[in-house]
């Protein structure tokens, strides 16, 4: 699709080799939270002792729960002669200790570098200990390259392939389901998607699954793996599914679960952006309804109705409004998508992640947009802070995780806070973005921010807005 | 009872059911255990991070500058150049071809456009294992900008956090002693090991001058390259947080003959004693008298606050699991004061030394434990019946989700912990976390069951 608009993504580049400030975590964090999704199981980093400390660190302060990640340590020794006895330890002490299902092992910088071997190590591994082990699953994250999402989307490729049996059902009362891949969203966010699911009468594989097992209710008991996550039959099964639908305009030329499972067992794959607004709802909603047979439940449409008038009764409020939009690459096509359905104009959408599609993205969503949007990928938020300052733009605000926070600070905005991480407030994993009720809260949010500036900023303090 | 793994059987010990005291420490972590503990990149960077107007960075992919980016308050009252995250943010290519050049030059364009009094350059796990010559690179980049460009040597699996201390201290003594000490007080020390997360450094500096005592660097909270450059002026090198600095301490006494002492000032004891043994060091009559006025106008302010406190708090348990023991001592002390009792306590680093001073002050049945894990960690939570536990934010959620007290004595700390003020804040933040009504709600305390709350 062509756009009418400029939409821009050859802005001249200050030379910079540094990156100041990132935009982006490394590939294994991203495989790690895939990993806790699944019923049972157990992320677990083949590398050093910090990558998992450190990670486990990043996602405990934004989703404020337990995040065990077991490591196989590596030392000097194991760095020069190979980390098959580190690994071969770890996965027996981490079996012994959380009786796992499933340990779900990603790889490091380290580990991908000295060129470590997983398929023949777990080989090996599987060769010498008791069948009645856990299930084994691996995925190659190097940290030096992509991101934190590439992380995700290839550990969900990953454990597809490697569980993905043909021919097996879920239960045998279940003979139509679909593979649902939402990508890097919230838990409220999976929630959500099962609630749609549910409605629409329909099962469905949700994978990862991260709703419960990143956000449990207060115990009496520490729970080793917590309750929740997707079952590994349902994985198995995954090649029985009707239709696979990923969420995702990004993710164009990358391998992923759905098109494995299409290529390999001709499960087709609707590909469709993150539902964030009205436009990307209504597509995901269309998908519903044509792979189910059922039209949209009541529920949803009045969601929807309720959404439309909401933009109408807070346009003026928004209208030729301006933001910065950054963060993971699909949200933030999903979030100029909403913003641009509202008024107002996503000035600069940027993302420390490269896939090379989000200038087309953005224009594909943004297509009645009237004033140019620049898009850079691959940038760091202090090349952000340059570009504003080097085209003098005027912002509103900035919408994005919390890593912007000084961004935001500096240009003297409010920063919206969604998607992830958010390290300085609670509840970043109870923010629905996706769905008519995602984008209800999303717009009441962003009014409600401008119209408290509004009244904070002038001494009239108006008592009717 | 906890189900300790295999291995760890001796790194965990219960003061009166075992006869003989031995504990082990010091030991790589077990494969597969979850440790607590970071890496010896942690340990660099947590050293080297509060100097505030060197550049910190990080030579490897993305990740290990991501996950340390304004990690810490470590407040600063000048520039703020520490809490940018810089990366040569290593890429494939660099992978096959070596990071030198893209190192040189990150270095020259970040030096060119920040200015700073020093770099620092963090040597993350693939650096030697694609066998880029970081030190080479440093010195040329030094030589050409004329400013120290050093490289620290933190590999992250090359050993465990405290060789990453030792590679920080390595990296500061190359900048000691590179300015004149003219003007330095035969009365003056240095603070080590201090790192001003929520402000400590500058509440310890007031004591100091409210007794005379000339301080003439902070290594490292609210750091600055030029202070650090005349360290071996001062007379006393006064040594908080022993596991990172106690070499940093050592080399100067060999190096410069400085003598050094060890203090904490976590506690309204051990806070007084650090103060007296400073002044006793100095043999300064005047000196000696002004920290006792001193001592007393802050114990006369601060004791019947706390006593409210202790009254409320009487009796209740504590676990306590930090990164280096010697912190533990002086929070078993303090929640002594606060009439608590500690049932368990542990740390990620401590040596046998520090876990025979942890048995011998803390009450019987207490459990210490080195290098644990979270599910050993929660097993003792649950076992004893814990009020409140003390750590870093990785042991938060294992309190939380079990419904317990929880008190970060650690990296997120935003209220100042030590010092009179900092006692005092403690005690708010214990009592605050122990008398929460959120406890009454917990499964822990009431089950699941949905009856009107009484």
């Amino acid at each position: 699709m062509s756009s009418p608009i400029r939409v821009t993504n050859r802005a001249p580049r200050p030379n910079w080799v540094s990156t100041r400030n990132p935009c982006k975590a490394c590939a294994p964090l991203g495989a790690t939270l895939v990993m806790r999704g699944i019923a049972g199981a157990l992320p677990f980093l083949h590398g050093s002792q910090g990558c998992a400390t450190y990670m486990r660190r990043y996602i405990i302060s934004h989703f404020r729960e337990p995040m065990d990640i077991a490591t196989s340590g590596f030392s000097e020794a194991s760095t020069i002669f190979g980390g098959g006895a580190n690994l071969h330890q770890g996965l027996d002490n981490v079996t012994s200790q959380y009786h796992p299902t499933l340990i779900g092992i990603a790889t490091t910088c380290l580990t991908e570098t000295i060129g470590e071997d997983m398929h023949s190590l777990l080989h090996e591994y599987r060769r010498t200990s008791a069948a009645t082990g856990p299930q084994l699953v691996h995925v190659a994250t190097p940290s030096y390259s992509g991101t934190h999402v590439d992380g995700f989307n290839d550990a969900v490729r990953a454990v597809v392939e490697q569980l993905a049996e043909p021919g097996v059902s879920p239960s045998a009362y279940v003979s139509t389901f679909l593979n649902l891949f939402p990508g890097l969203v919230s838990a409220e966010d999976l929630r959500f998607l099962k609630e749609v699911a549910t409605e629409f009468g329909m099962p469905i594989t949700l994978f990862p699954d991260y709703s419960e097992t990143l956000d449990g209710p207060s115990m009496d008991k520490y729970e080793k793996i917590p309750d929740g996550g997707t079952t590994i039959a349902s994985l198995r099964a995954t090649p029985s599914a009707k239709a696979s639908i990923e969420f995702g305009r990004t993710l164009r030329a990358k391998k992923t679960a759905a098109s494995f499972l299409q290529e390999k067992f001709e499960v087709p794959a609707k590909r469709i952006g993150l539902p964030i607004g009205v436009q990307e709802t209504d597509a995901f909603f269309a998908a519903m309804e044509k792979l189910t047979g059922h039209k949209t439940p009541a529920k949803f449409r009045e969601e929807r109705g309720r959404l439309v008038d909401a933009y109408v009764d807070g346009h003026k409020y928004l209208f030729g409004k301006r933001a910065i939009v950054f963060g993971d690459e699909d949200m933030v096509v999903g979030l100029a998508s909403f913003l641009s359905e509202t008024g107002v104009v996503p000035v600069l959408c940027a993302s420390g992640g490269k896939s090379g599609a989000l200038a087309r993205s953005i224009a594909e969503v943004t297509t009645h947009l009237r004033e140019p949007v620049t898009v850079r990928d691959n940038v760091d938020f202090m090349t952000i802070a340059e570009e504003v300052a080097l085209k003098e733009l005027k912002v509103d605000f900035v919408i994005g995780s919390s890593k912007a926070a000084k961004l935001a600070r500096e240009l003297g905005v409010p920063l919206i806070r969604v998607g992830f991480p958010i390290h300085d407030r609670i509840g970043g994993q109870r923010i629905l973005h996706l769905g008519y009720r995602g984008a209800q809260q999303l717009f009441d949010l962003v009014v409600n921010t401008l119209l408290e500036l509004k009244q904070d900023s002038n001494s009239i303090g108006y008592s009717y807005l | 009872m906890a189900d300790i793994l295999r291995g760890r059987e001796r790194q965990v010990y219960r003061k009166g059911q075992q006869q003989t005291f031995s504990i082990d420490c010091e030991k790589q972590s077990v494969a597969g255990s979850v440790s607590q503990r970071a890496c010896v990149f942690c340990g660099s960077r947590v050293v080297l991070y509060p100097i505030v107007d060197a550049l910190h960075i990080v030579h490897g992919p993305i990740g290990c500058a991501s996950y340390t980016w304004d990690i810490r308050g470590a407040l600063s009252s000048g520039p703020e150049l520490h809490r940018l995250s810089f990366s040569t943010d290593l890429q494939e290519m660099d992978v096959v071809r070596g990071g030198e050049k893209k190192l040189y030059a990150a270095l020259c364009e970040l030096i060119d456009a920040h200015q700073p009094k020093a770099a620092f350059v963090y040597a993350t796990c693939i650096v030697g294992v694609i066998g880029d010559d970081v030190d080479a690179v440093c010195k040329k980049v030094s030589m050409e900008k004329g400013i120290p460009v050093l490289a620290v040597h933190s590999e992250g699996f090359k050993g465990t956090k405290k060789d990453g201390y030792r590679a920080a201290c390595d990296a500061l003594l190359q900048i000691v002693g590179t300015a004149p000490i003219d003007d330095v007080s035969p009365m003056s020390i240095n603070i080590l090991g201090d790192f001003n997360l929520a402000g400590e450094t500058w509440m310890i500096r007031d004591y100091y001058a409210r007794m005379g005592v000339q301080v003439v660097s902070c290594i490292t909270g609210d750091g600055r390259i030029d202070d650090i450059r005349r360290a071996h002026g001062a007379a006393l090198n006064v040594v908080q947080c022993s596991g990172s600095m106690t070499h940093l301490a050592k080399e100067l006494e060999r190096k410069y003959g400085t003598p050094f002492i060890r203090v904490s000032y976590f506690g309204v004891e051990d806070m007084s004693k650090s103060l007296y043994d400073v002044a006793r060091h100095f043999k300064n009559q005047e000196m000696l008298k002004r920290t006792q006025n001193m001592v007393r106008e802050e114990l006369e302010r601060i004791l019947p606050l706390l006593s409210e406190y202790r009254t409320a708090l009487q009796g209740k348990r504590a676990a306590i699991y930090v990164g280096g023991a010697f912190k533990a001592f002086s929070l078993v002390s303090a929640l002594r004061h606060l009439g608590m009792t500690t049932v368990m306590v542990g740390s990620q680093t401590g040596n046998k030394d520090d876990y025979e001073q942890l048995r011998e002050l803390c009450d019987e049945g207490t459990i210490i434990a080195d290098d644990s894990n979270p599910l050993e960690l929660s097993s003792f939570l649950e076992e004893k019946d814990v009020d409140v536990f003390i750590g870093g934010v990785k042991e938060r959620p294992i309190a939380y989700k079990l419904g317990i007290g929880f008190c970060d004595h650690n990296h997120e700390r935003k209220e100042a912990l030590a010092g009179y003020e900092g006692m005092l804040n403690f005690a708010r933040e214990v009592y605050g976390s122990v008398m929460s009504p959120v406890w009454r709600l917990t499964p822990r305390k009431r089950g699941n069951m949905l009856e009107v709350v009484k």
